[in-house]
């Protein structure tokens, strides 16, 4: 088994209305930073995990997203899976 | 009749529900733990207002999956009556069992404030004692509340007559003033297609007494409990 | 002496004397976890090392009081067997470095103190001082959505609080937050170590480095390098407190446990500490025990962390594991980390290693208190001589609205909508008014809670403007019909290490004395907070008094907000010319200056006894406490508040009285009540008992508050003044 780490990005979908990132976006503007169009806000998931390879990796990765990391009704979900040098992190 | 009101880790809304039931309504009710699978042959269960879970990844999405809600789905599919209230109706709409989602607050606060309700439809069990046209005045209580589907659904949920309450002006009128979280066409509360899941962000079970400000929700108690009469003595 | 640094002194916040004191008591150097143990528990926030001489002058005993001071909170009977525990705190400093989690985390600490008294926490106040806005606008959206987010996600509803801008709290706000539980009297649990032999079970979070030195840290000013000192600011989670107040509710008949005491401020070593001090026990301490967030910690660490969501039991050895079942239910992690001992020491070992030895009154009670040098402020820029200043506002209905949109007075729905004030379906008066009430399900009693401070009364004069905290307080709870009958305080102060702070501690202290005292109101828990310092500049001397009242039927309960049309309109009490300190003086003519209103604490006594007894008759429709901007915000309020207006023949000043005191004046010892006519015969009765002044100003109704060729101000300005002011 090796371990991958994947970078899973949640954000709204474009039809979606993002108030806090409508917010964040005045927010910036007020600073100063008036080149600023749009802001979205989303959420960043590590998942850590083990699999055969990649392929398995992200598909068990995109598994996760579809039954529990991302609501498809309201989401759209992205991530990246990377390998991890081994047994980083083994404790005790 | 009994009612069951399921208790997830972090559901703050079952001890209201349950006095209601029992001190006010004078009803039956058993709290039916996340982590058991038995309904416990309750006639209609409530998914209670809270932060289950904790609310976190997103309100509801981790209740969905706790061993009650396997039941609770299969009851709902047999035409059992499945109540959500608050974070229950997130529950719902995780779920599958409701259409669309409900999103953060359009203000991005948290609000709560008493507000009023147009009922839309008065032929369901949940609104047997209402007319069509009614206003309720129902304090909501939430920071997750703005109902969202897309653009296919929401006429789908419209056609089909799905909505149940939708926010107004203390006379009546939907308008946009009277939205106090950004809801698509001021939904406050929908069903499903065979009227037995209903979905509402507004707490009934807090304006059931005069003493608390209100008894408009326990109108919709009452309907249930009406109603289940009839079809238990029926059957 | 050798052997210690002065770094090493700075570090853990002691001075030399003090480490002299402690190689005294111990007879040897302490090592260096025992000196971080010692340094945080001497520290002022833990020991109170410079207030607690002088709180010893607070009444604390009383008929109903079931437990004073020294508990995590107090306890008070408030009749058919159930007790209400309380308690208010501070968490200024942590708010100050980060607004949300500062708060919110208040919020959960004082939860936690309430919880581990065996109750259930059912309400929750605030009481919050920020600079003016909108400079202070990040700190104040920060701070209340934390105390929303803390609260609502627990389900614990926020019932009431106030706040105030003033430029004194720029850069050092106050945040105190009050939490009032109910449990039946005979299982109040107390947080004893008793009974060698018995384990000490650690449940909730895992143990990380959060907040490490909080307590020392709170305990200093803040200045520039505070944001590098920041001692990780913690992070609440209310979802797994909310699962240790429902295992706690499922344990609360459990003979297993001995004891429960929360974890707060200098975590571990203070709650173990405690815990084995109150009980005249000791403990030990295996830290290998203790489940941990974080890899690599040692032994000082983990004595010192202040993760959040904590809680000490002391469990009966042999029956931890049908405690501990509880806690799975609930999914919370527990460990048995030490037991009780019998030698008074506090021992921590790890695993076979010992890593401290100390006594444990050398960690509490014989911790050095301090008596600093007092010295009255230098008070010249606050005379006031109200001969040179015209009698007359020149516009009294702009003034009205001016004074109804001001920060400090105007409408405080736009935070109370982010607060749950209704969950646990027991909210009979809600926030907004006077006191705010809970109601015991299942019986008639109510129980009424609010909080009130006095800053600006108390830099003018701290020994009248404690005086007046008291007297407000309990006129808020009376205006509800409940009877005020206790008090948790939290005293919010600068540096005393300055004579005229150490001065204003001191008469804040004594006119808090006295007042209890005249009100029979002892005090039965509470919280200083010191070094509320920016630059040297200190806060207004700030008491905060959270108060609580019972009332018997609670169907009897009154509101401030006018109820019908046609009622009668009575101010009762007596007006002087109060001008001294008050918002009209600041709004009408810039001036903050003046001496506070006297408070006559036996005429005060007399019209809380009216009120009541004319609320238990049932003679009122409503009454509403007359207090910051005077007598017309107080109309105004009523008339806010129920959408009615009022109209009444011209005011008239007899005597000496100044009209603009009339109008806008902040005498005590006044209400504004409503009645319906035909209780006018038994009120005047009541009044000439109680040696009572009323005076009819009007009657409800109509859409104006208006007095006839006088005065005239329509609902719709006021409303749009008052619902403006926080922007």
């Amino acid at each position: 088994m090796v371990n991958y780490l994947a970078t899973v990005v949640v954000t709204l979908k474009q039809v979606v209305n993002d108030p806090q990132g409508l917010t964040v976006r005045s927010g910036l503007r007020q600073l100063g930073f008036e080149e600023v169009d749009e802001v979205r806000v989303g959420k960043h998931i590590e998942v850590r995990l083990s699999a055969e390879n990649e392929k398995a990796a992200r598909a068990r990765v995109s598994e996760m997203c579809r039954k529990l990391l991302a609501n498809h009704v309201i989401e759209d979900v992205r991530f990246q899976v990377e390998q991890q040098d081994a047994q980083v992190g083994a404790s005790r | 009749m009994k009612f069951g009101v399921v208790v997830f880790p972090g559901t703050w809304s079952d001890r209201d529900c349950g006095q209601v039931i029992e001190q006010v309504l004078g009803a039956e009710v058993r709290f039916l733990w996340h982590k058991d699978r038995d309904l416990q042959g309750c006639d209609c269960v409530i998914l209670p207002g809270g932060f289950s879970y904790g609310d976190h990844l997103r309100c509801g999405a981790l209740a969905r999956f706790s061993p009650v809600m396997e039941s609770v789905v299969t009851f709902a599919e047999h035409g059992g009556l499945v109540w959500g209230i608050c974070n229950g109706f997130q529950v719902l709409c995780e779920t599958g069992l409701l259409p669309g989602a409900l999103i953060r607050n359009d203000v991005c606060e948290f609000r709560c404030e008493p507000v009023h309700l147009f009922v839309e439809r008065a032929d369901l069990i949940y609104t047997a004692n209402l007319d069509r046209g009614a206003v309720l005045e129902v304090p909501i209580s939430h920071g997750e509340g703005n109902y969202f589907a897309d653009a296919a659904t929401l006429s789908q949920i419209e056609q089909n007559g799905q909505v149940v309450f939708r926010y107004c002006q203390p006379d009546g009128l939907v308008v946009p003033a009277a939205n106090p979280n950004g809801s698509l066409h001021n939904i406050a509360g929908i069903v499903n297609e065979a009227g037995n899941v209903l979905g509402m962000m507004p707490h009934p079970e807090r304006c059931a007494e005069a003493e608390l400000g209100g008894e408009d929700g326990l109108k919709l108690f009452n309907s249930v409990l009406d109603s289940m009469r009839e079809v238990l003595v029926a059957s | 002496m050798t052997a210690v640094s002065k770094k090493k002194l700075r570090e853990v916040a002691l001075s030399e004397e003090e480490y002299k004191r402690v190689v005294e008591l111990l007879d040897r150097q302490p090592n260096d976890v025992e000196l971080g143990m010692i340094g945080v528990l001497w520290s002022e926030h833990c020991s109170y090392k410079t207030s607690r001489p002088l709180l010893r002058r607070l009444p604390s005993s009383g008929s109903r009081v079931l437990q004073g001071p020294g508990e995590n909170a107090g306890a008070i009977d408030v009749g058919e067997g159930w007790a209400a525990v309380f308690k208010i705190e501070s968490h200024n400093h942590p708010s100050a470095i980060e607004p949300y989690q500062g708060a919110a985390t208040g919020v959960g600490g004082i939860l936690r103190d309430v919880a581990a008294m065996g109750a259930r926490p059912v309400a929750v106040l605030d009481s919050l001082r920020f600079g003016p806005l909108p400079e202070s606008r990040r700190l104040f959206d920060g701070v209340v959505s934390g105390i929303g987010g803390y609260g609502n996600c627990v389900g614990v509803p926020t019932v009431g609080g106030e706040v105030y801008f003033e430029p004194a709290y720029a850069g050092n706000p106050i945040v105190n937050a009050m939490c009032l539980g109910l449990v039946p009297a005979a299982r109040l649990r107390k947080a004893r170590a008793e009974g060698v032999g018995n384990l000490l079970l650690l449940a909730g979070a895992d143990t990380g480095r959060d907040g490490i030195h909080g307590a020392s840290f709170a305990s200093l000013e803040l200045d520039d390098s505070s944001e590098e000192r920041r001692p990780a600011v913690q992070v609440g989670n209310p979802f797994l407190e909310k699962c240790l107040i429902e295992a706690l509710q499922e344990l609360a008949e459990s003979t297993a446990v001995i004891g429960i005491q929360d974890l707060g401020a200098a975590g571990l070593t203070s709650a173990v500490a405690e815990a084995a001090s109150k009980a005249g026990s000791g403990a030990l301490v295996d830290v290998a025990e203790v489940p941990r967030r974080e890899q690599g910690m040692s032994p000082y660490e983990v004595m010192l962390s202040e993760s959040q969501e904590r809680m000490l039991l002391i469990v009966k050895r042999g029956r931890q594991a049908e405690v501990q079942k509880v806690l799975e239910r609930w999914d919370l992690h527990s460990a048995v980390i030490g037991m009780v001992t019998g030698d008074g020491h506090l021992d921590v070992v790890e695993g076979r290693e010992q890593v401290a030895r100390l006594p444990v009154d050398v960690l509490t009670s014989l911790c050095p208190t301090r008596t600093l040098e007092a010295k009255p402020p230098d008070h010249s820029r606050y005379r006031l001589d109200l001969t040179e200043i015209r009698e007359e506002p020149a516009d009294p209905p702009a003034t009205l609205l001016r004074l109804l949109a001001h920060p400090n007075l105007c409408s405080r729905r736009p935070i109370l909508r982010q607060y749950d004030h209704m969950v646990g379906n027991a909210t009979v008066v809600r926030p907004g008014g006077d006191a705010a009430m809970i109601r015991i399900n299942g019986t008639q009693l109510g129980i009424a809670m609010t909080t009130d401070g006095s800053g600006r009364y108390c830099e003018l004069d701290p020994y009248l403007g404690a005086q007046i905290a008291i007297a407000e307080a309990a006129r808020n709870i009376a205006a509800t019909g409940a009877r005020p009958v206790a008090i948790t305080d939290c005293l919010n102060f600068g540096s005393p290490d300055k004579p005229d702070v150490y001065w204003q501690l001191e008469e804040t202290i004594s006119g808090m004395a006295n007042a209890c005292r005249a009100l029979d109101l002892p005090i039965v828990s509470g919280n200083v907070s010191l070094y509320n310092d920016t630059d040297g500049r200190s806060i207004y001397p700030t008491p905060v008094i959270g108060m609580v009242g019972v009332i018997d039927d609670y169907s009897k309960r009154l509101e401030a907000g006018f109820k019908e049309d046609g009622d009668f309109v009575l101010l009762v009490g007596v007006t002087a010319n109060d001008l001294g300190g008050s918002h009209y003086l600041e709004v009408e003519h810039g001036v903050f200056a003046g001496r506070p209103p006297e408070v006559d604490l036996l005429q005060e006594r007399a019209v809380l006894e009216f009120i009541l007894a004319t609320a238990a008759a049932g003679l009122l429709r409503s009454a509403h406490d007359v207090a910051e901007g005077g007598m017309l915000v107080a109309l105004a309020e009523c008339c806010l508040l129920s959408e009615k207006g009022m109209r009444g023949p011209p005011l008239s000043t007899g005597g000496d009285l100044r009209f603009d005191a009339l109008l806008f004046g902040e005498t005590q010892g006044r209400f504004v009540v409503s009645l319906p006519s035909r209780s006018m015969p038994e009120i005047q009765n009541l009044a000439r008992k109680h040696r009572i002044e009323i005076q009819m100003l009007g009657m409800t109704g109509g859409d104006q508050l208006e007095f006839e060729g006088q005065f005239k101000v329509s609902l719709e300005e006021m409303k749009r003044a008052h619902q403006g002011g926080l922007g």
